[in-house]
């Protein structure tokens, strides 16, 4: 099968995750939009580790793992504490700064 | 498969490795000292890391290399600089930082619950900001220092994911804090998604991840264009988004105005500079020869970017909000020192960087210092006629909002020259009359807030200047001292500079 095509997949899950960010309301829906994202990206890695015949792109998408693992830490952590002081976790509602 | 063990060069490692060493120990004080002791064992940690650091970057200046780790992190003379100012600028943010009375007790607890005042009252504070300050800063240092993709993204997300937490941990107005937290996640964790994505297509374009590899790719020209230009406008997204260029600086304003001052100046100053710097590596080293791919659009981002800043930041009633917008327009300026594209450029950018950097740290510190019974006030009304209450606290910020504005006699005029002439010497003319004009409009809003503090009648509504803790008050003279100083007699760094700023390729 012709490697390219999942270029093109992982181009389409990398657009769903932004139109994802940009019209979900939900903080956990905008960030799992942005998992998605780095999941296409990963993808797109591995592709081009196959097309080129190198195995530095794999190299970064294990890295790449490693930091969305902590990205979820450090993000669900601030989701919670917004919704345990709002009892909400929509972004709309959060917009004390906007003036 | 044959496995070759790395060979790393700890000793240019060492600033790096003994400010993230200096970050574990704070975690590990943090979870067994007794409360009693630890926020001044934390705060020596801190300051002797730092310092720690710096002594270790002062033995190894003089060494270039490409293999400080397998061809990873490039040591050379601009990398040197880039990691003095960052130090020098968190050293000097942490003894903002160490004010902890505008830091929330306990980050875990629901604002207004009996647990907060509790914890308030009984003084049973957490120290985590400080091992987050130096998570930070270690991912600052080794920011502009990457030279392979991994490196910058990994650098990247060690630089912003403290930060995002250290956003929220306000001591006042902590919905607005941890709204500003949560902002800059989503919106910083949206753009490093990006990058991973430009990260991606670059090493589609070359089969590489390095610079060096990148760069000779450019050079055949062999690979698949598209995938360079989709690489590099991806990457460039997640950069600009680091240093708040529009459009990508939705967040700036709000984290800003939301996260506790000190943290405000930290990052502002400090991202700042290891994110230029990144910017500068990746721009003239990997894609100094693809300049028509991306010149054309980054001029175009540089120009929006500058009069953007300036435009907004009159409209602003918010102090923080305003230095907020200003240094937007400050992203613009510098954006110029990196579309030269030449040894001058980068002689300035670095300049520049520093002299910004050390302005905005202390321009942060006296913002700190005007509070109310409710903690500090950043509603510009109520700084009316502060500088009849406070002449000398609000001559030291008029003397900062002039070095933002690039008045003759601070380092923000010796920036501002350098770097538009590096820019206008590289033929954009463009550049240099959008950065004129923009600076004129700049300077209007800076001195309004002069004429507001000067020559304003001050209002009797609890506003007041606090004294100053011994650490802030450093703070403050140094940074003032030092823009007064490279505003002056600017010679020996920018010789200095001169003979030293070079990237490694």
């Amino acid at each position: 099968m012709n490697p390219y095509n999942y270029l093109y997949v992982s181009g389409l899950l990398f657009t769903i995750g932004a139109v994802g960010v940009v019209v979900r309301r939900n903080a956990i829906v905008v960030f799992m939009c942005v998992e998605l994202m780095l999941n296409a990206a990963n993808l797109t890695l591995v592709t081009f580790s196959r097309i080129n015949g190198t195995l530095d792109g794999q190299v970064v998408a294990f890295f790449t793992m490693v930091v969305a693992a902590c990205e979820v830490v450090v993000g669900l952590a601030i989701i919670v504490t917004i919704y345990r002081s709002r009892r909400s976790a929509s972004i709309d509602d959060a917009s004390l700064l906007k003036r | 498969m044959e496995f070759t063990a790395p060979v790393l060069n700890y000793a240019q490692l060492a600033p790096i490795l003994i400010v993230l060493g200096g970050a574990l120990i704070g975690v590990l004080i943090e979870a067994f000292a007794p409360r009693a002791s630890r926020h001044s064992s934390q705060l020596f940690i801190t300051i002797a890391s730092l310092v720690a650091a710096f002594a270790a970057l002062v033995r190894v200046r003089n060494q270039a290399s490409v293999d400080a780790a397998m061809g990873s992190v490039a040591f050379d003379g601009a990398g040197v600089l880039l990691q003095g100012s960052i130090l020098i600028i968190a050293l000097l943010s942490v003894f903002l930082i160490a004010d902890q009375e505008n830091f929330t007790a306990l980050a875990a607890a629901v604002p207004g619950s009996s647990e907060e005042r509790e914890s308030l009252q009984r003084d049973l504070r957490v120290t985590e900001v400080y091992p987050l300050t130096l998570f930070a800063v270690a991912g600052m240092l080794l920011f502009p220092l990457s030279s392979d993709l991994i490196t910058l993204f990994v650098a990247l997300e060690m630089l912003s994911l403290p930060l995002y937490l250290m956003a929220g941990l306000s001591r006042r107005r902590r919905l607005m804090s941890q709204e500003s937290a949560l902002k800059y996640f989503l919106l910083g964790a949206f753009s490093s998604a990006f990058f991973l994505f430009g990260v991606a297509y670059l090493y589609g374009y070359s089969a590489s991840i390095t610079f060096a590899g990148i760069q000779s790719s450019v050079i055949g020209g062999s690979g698949n264009d598209v995938f360079l230009l989709l690489g590099i406008a991806f990457i460039s997204v997640g950069l600009l988004f680091k240093v708040g260029a529009v459009p990508f600086h939705a967040w700036s304003p709000d984290v800003y105005q939301g996260a506790p001052t000190a943290v405000t100046g930290f990052m502002a100053a400090a991202t700042k500079v290891a994110a230029f710097g990144a910017i500068l590596r990746i721009y003239y080293v990997a894609f100094a020869n693809a300049q028509w791919q991306w010149r054309p659009a980054l001029i175009l981002i540089a120009i929006v970017t500058m009069v953007f800043g300036s435009v907004v930041a009159i409209a602003q009633r918010d102090v923080k909000r305003m230095l907020a917008y200003s240094s937007i327009a400050h992203a613009g300026f510098l954006l110029a020192g990196v579309i030269a594209l030449s040894k001058s450029g980068l002689d300035a950018s670095l300049f520049y960087l520093f002299a910004y950097g050390i302005a905005t740290v202390g321009a942060f510190g006296v913002v700190t210092l005007v509070r109310d019974s409710a903690g500090e006030v950043t509603d510009l009304n109520r700084w009316s006629g502060l500088g009849k209450r406070s002449p000398l606290v609000a001559s030291v910020f008029a003397f900062f909002l002039l070095a933002f504005a690039g008045i003759p006699l601070t380092s923000g005029f010796i920036g501002k020259f350098s770097i538009f002439s590096a820019a206008y010497e590289s033929g954009s003319t463009w550049i240099l009359i959008s950065g004129v004009l923009s600076s004129a409009i700049a300077a209007f809003f800076y001195i309004r807030v002069i004429v507001l503090m000067f020559f304003k009648d001050p209002v009797e509504d609890g506003t007041s200047v606090v004294i100053p803790s011994a650490l802030t008050l450093t703070t403050i003279v140094v940074t003032s001292a030092i823009t007064l100083l490279l505003g002056v007699f600017p010679a020996p760094l920018i010789t200095f500079i001169e003979s030293s700023a070079f990237f490694i390729r």
